[in-house]
């Protein structure tokens, strides 16, 4: 299983074929993919048109750069030319977009072959990947259990061994959360680092497009193709964007790491406890200095998160009627045509946010509930800024529990907690990564998790990539046969 | 209704379609007519994925508008998601702004019978249009109905009026001066046909001499300032005669029917939503820097107000006269363009437009004025040639006539056909000498106290230099041979 820059690498000094690999990953999808359920289309063709250009490119001695052939999966959230895009929804299950996303217009510009889209919890809700409208998706690392969501196709994809990368979306802990599962590396840039148009919204002022990779260099090359102002993002941020390889010097002398009381406390699993701890000790060994800090309103965070992303999600997801395009149920006036479609097209956790947010928006209850929200976002962003006027980056467990068993978590307010530890990022919208820090007593992956300041991508990349170097877990691989 | 014992009170809310070569949030053209859904695109389709993206260029006209207003304009302001299910409205949201628009606080000053009436402007904001539904048969029976989005994300300028409206004919007047200041700005072409410019109005009385508001009525669909009109005047005796009855008026909204010249109350319940206002979230606070917003005042050229006085002062002209061309753009740019050219008479050219050009051009018609055959350098021109004598006034309209026709300047017809004026005293002379000789019977009706004869001599005289006599000089010489022979 080779990461994208040894790819390649390889394919610059003539020592590989993207069409060779794209069809390697092509045929490893086609035999593996029935037992791990990343994928719900595989673009076989336009890869291999893609692979084809990239091969005359190299060449040529032109390739487009360090991505140009290499082989990634998408999230089916991101709309693809052609390409038959359901954001995890029944109601979307033949909608093929007449555009391409941004990101997705940008990484074909960078050369990558795109291998297909991989499966999700419906318009992004969940963290299992269970509630997908099409499938299950199994962890690479025990097919038993979930590979975390929403992005849990693209996560498995990569842990698996059936993409080289992949992207995903993070809109409360979404990328990270599947890359702590799967034993992979998963980063949230900064809000509006990378532009979201033409990524199927769930929630518009929390939604993040990330890279899922096997190393940190990858990540970096993803992140470097990608970021950047988009006219067609008003919310984009207009910054230049650094070389974010260049930044990985693999030293973190002189860092400031601080600890957060808050993420160490009840709810978390031992082995993860012990893990995470262990791995701040190997940051303070190459030369970081810890400290521990305390972001007192991390509690609030799941409540906060679970007002606006629902409200949001409920406005976003009216567009869906079946008046347009995608799933359209008959019936006897406009009226009982919207609400049939609806009831058809969404599933149960769908209709539980929209109503949800529904509720929150409503007249009398705006200032209540999503008021209020606001108000605690704002609280929770002091925090965070107050801490960063201490240290550099923040280290924290991604996720309290390991991967669970499909099924496990019934319970939706089980589930929701299962994002206490990424959320807080998501709601300040700061850069946050996930990187492997070892694996508990049955062998399944723990994540570890760094949190930087706003738009300082590059030093939580500089920190991870030294972690990385210093640490084997980033070369240790499931088994799918 | 002043004489009856019941006050009446009107607010406005103007829509007006501003005048952007693109839609509000994307690259859309703005073109009326064409097509069905030939003008769009995956955002004002409200496909999955897209964002929209601010139209400076509105962004510009609204403030543009607000300061022609007197409007306070907001340095922060938002938009906001006002949500409710219809398919014309491909998200089913519609991007407006809720909480804080762009511009707060202002007047339009209105011409009334009483004189000026400044009449308070509330807010002002920006927000799309949605598409538009054409249902295959009557709306009632249809089976089914086909959208068109290409209105869909238009970028639409709502402007409330404060409730200071008293009349019927004060909203009407209300709506001419909204609109020429508009159209003044180049910020809407104003076409109410076309639906540029779109009205409802709430409208409530009350026993003359309250102070408390009554219960309003909001009536839709009034696209024309016959129908604002019209629907007001209707609404205002149904309402009265409710009261008179001791019934109470419900507050509704009432669609006018233009066919029946009557408003009907559309269903209450169905458009009785909870709009669930919130911040967009996909557009980050529009912020104006207070030098932007200087720069946009200074681009704002004369307003109808000034433009009228104007005319009053320099020109002399009567009040109803400057009113008549600052209403219109076009006509008083007509207007200045023929006196720059010509500034001895303003007078003269001015009765020439509202007598000879507004019988070929209707004042409103902005379009039809810019393009209008004659061009102002060339009326001016006309008035020129009559004002040194060359050509006499009645000669001037056949001019105006092949001007229309040719395109010509008035000089050149006048030279080419031989149309100079006689102002010889020698050669008409001979004329009135013959006109005389053979009248014996004129020249005895004189002599005999009866002047009138003197005018058929006169008209002889003209005929026979086929129209081209000095009117005055051929008289006074009628005169003195008369009193002479």
């Amino acid at each position: 299983m080779r990461t994208i820059h040894e790819l390649t690498t390889a394919f610059a000094k003539g020592d590989a074929s993207p069409v060779a690999v794209a069809e390697e990953y092509l045929a490893r999808i086609g035999a593996l993919d029935a037992k791990v359920g990343a994928y719900l289309t595989v673009t076989r063709d336009e890869a291999l048109a893609a692979a084809r250009a990239a091969e005359a490119r190299y060449r040529a001695r032109a390739p487009l750069g360090p991505l140009d052939g290499a082989p990634i999966a998408l999230k089916d959230v991101f709309c693809t030319r052609g390409v038959r895009t359901t954001s995890g929804s029944r109601i979307l299950d033949t909608y093929v977009p007449p555009y391409d996303a941004t990101i997705v217009a940008r990484l074909k510009a960078a050369g990558a072959v795109i291998l297909g889209k991989t499966n999700m919890d419906e318009f992004a809700m969940g963290s299992s990947t269970e509630h997908s409208a099409f499938q299950l998706t199994r962890n690479p690392w025990d097919l038993a259990r979930v590979p975390g969501g929403s992005s849990g196709g693209s996560a498995a994809a990569v842990a698996g061994g059936l993409a080289a990368g992949s992207f995903g979306t993070d809109t409360g802990g979404s990328v990270r959360q599947p890359a702590a599962f799967c034993g992979v590396v998963g980063m949230k840039p900064t809000y509006g680092r990378i532009s979201r148009y033409g990524l199927i919204a769930f929630a518009s002022s929390l939604d993040h497009v990330a890279p899922l990779t096997l190393d940190i260099v990858d990540t970096a090359l993803l992140l470097g193709a990608t970021a950047g102002h988009d006219p067609l993002d008003a919310t984009s941020v207009d910054a230049p964007v650094p070389d974010y390889v260049a930044a990985l010097t693999g030293s973190v002398k002189g860092l400031r790491v601080g600890v957060p009381d808050e993420y160490f406390g009840e709810g978390l699993d031992p082995e993860i406890d012990r893990a995470v701890r262990v791995a701040i000790d190997r940051l303070r060994d190459l030369g970081a200095s810890v400290e521990r800090v305390s972001l007192p309103t991390t509690e609030y965070g799941v409540a906060t998160y679970y007002i606006v992303a629902p409200a949001e999600a409920s406005s976003n997801l009216a567009r869906y009627d079946g008046v347009k395009y995608g799933l359209r149920v008959p019936g006897k006036d406009l009226i009982d045509m919207v609400s049939r479609t609806r009831a058809a097209g969404f599933g149960a956790e769908v209709k539980r946010r929209v109503m949800l947010g529904t509720y929150a928006l409503s007249t009398g209850y705006y200032d209540a509930y999503y008021g209020q929200a606001q108000r605690v976002r704002t609280l929770v962003r002091r925090d965070f800024e107050k801490a960063f006027e201490r240290v550099d980056v923040l280290a924290t467990p991604t996720t309290p529990s390991v991967a669970f068993k499909h099924g496990e978590k019934a319970d939706p307010l089980a589930m929701y907690m299962n994002d206490v530890y990424t959320i807080p990022a998501s709601m300040t919208g700061l850069p946050a990564i996930s990187v492997p820090c070892g694996f508990n007593a049955a062998g399944l992956p723990i994540g570890l998790q760094l949190i930087g300041r706003t738009l300082d991508e590059a030093t939580l990349l500089r920190a991870a990539h030294a972690y990385e170097q210093a640490t084997p877990w980033h070369a240790k691989r499931p088994s799918l046969g | 209704m002043a004489d009856g014992k019941y006050e009446t009170v009107i607010g406005l809310e103007v829509h007006a379609q501003l005048a952007t070569r693109s839609k509000m949030f994307c690259g859309c053209p703005t073109g009326f007519g064409a097509p069905p859904n030939s003008q769009t695109c995956p955002i004002c389709q409200g496909m999955p994925g897209v964002l929209p993206v601010v139209n400076r260029t509105a962004v510009e006209y609204a403030v543009r508008t607000a300061l022609a207003f007197g409007l306070r304009v907001n340095p922060a302001c938002r938009f906001a998601r006002k949500h409710y299910y219809y398919p014309d409205m491909p998200k089913n949201y519609q991007i407006s702004q809720y909480e804080e628009p762009l511009a707060e606080e202002g007047a339009l000053d209105v011409e009334g019978p009483d004189g000026l009436r400044r009449i308070g402007i509330q807010r002002l904001h920006l927000e799309e249009d949605v598409g538009k539904l054409v249902h295959e048969g009557d709306f009632g029976t249809a089976q089914s109905s086909l959208v068109d989005y290409n209105r869909s994300g238009m970028p639409l300028m709502e402007t409330v009026s404060r409730p200071d409206l008293r009349s019927p004919e004060d909203a009407a007047a209300y709506l001419r001066a909204f609109r020429a200041v508009l159209v003044a700005l180049g910020v809407c072409d104003g076409n109410m046909e076309e639906g540029s410019l779109r009205c409802d109005a709430n409208v409530s009385l009350r026993p003359r001499g309250a102070t408390e508001l009554g219960v309003k009525v909001e009536i839709k669909n009034l696209n024309s300032f016959r129908n604002v009109q019209r629907a007001l005047e209707f609404e205002v005796k149904r309402q009265s005669a409710a009261l008179d009855k001791g019934e109470r008026i419900v507050q509704e909204t009432r669609l006018y029917d233009a066919d029946r010249g009557a408003t009907r109350s559309m269903r209450s319940k169905e458009y009785a939503h909870d709009y669930r206002y919130f911040p967009e979230p996909d557009l980050v606070p529009l912020k104006l820097d207070r030098a932007w917003i200087e720069q946009q005042r200074a681009a704002i050229p004369e307003l109808p107000r000034a433009r009228r006085e104007r005319f009053v002062v320099q020109y002399g002209l009567p009040p109803s006269d400057a009113s008549l061309l600052a209403q219109s753009r076009a006509l008083a740019d007509y207007c200045d363009r023929a006196v720059r050219v010509y500034a001895q008479n303003p007078k003269g050219i001015v009765n020439w437009i509202t007598s000879e050009v507004l019988r070929e051009v209707d004042a409103a018609d902005e379009v039809a004025v810019t393009n209008f055959q004659i061009p102002p350098e060339n009326l001016a021109g006309l008035v020129k040639l009559i004002d040194d004598g060359t050509i006499s006034g009645k000669i001037a309209k056949d001019v105006f006539a092949r001007m229309l026709t040719s395109g010509e300047d008035a000089a050149t017809i006048v030279k080419r056909e031989g149309l100079t004026q006689m102002a010889d005293p020698g050669a008409l002379g001979s004329l009135v000498d013959q006109a005389i000789a053979g009248n014996p019977k004129a020249v005895a009706d004189f002599k005999a106290g009866k002047t009138a004869a003197a005018k058929a001599l006169v008209g002889q005289v003209m005929k026979a230099s086929g129209g081209k006599a000095n009117p005055a000089m051929v008289d006074r010489l009628v005169q003195e041979k008369l009193s002479r022979s």
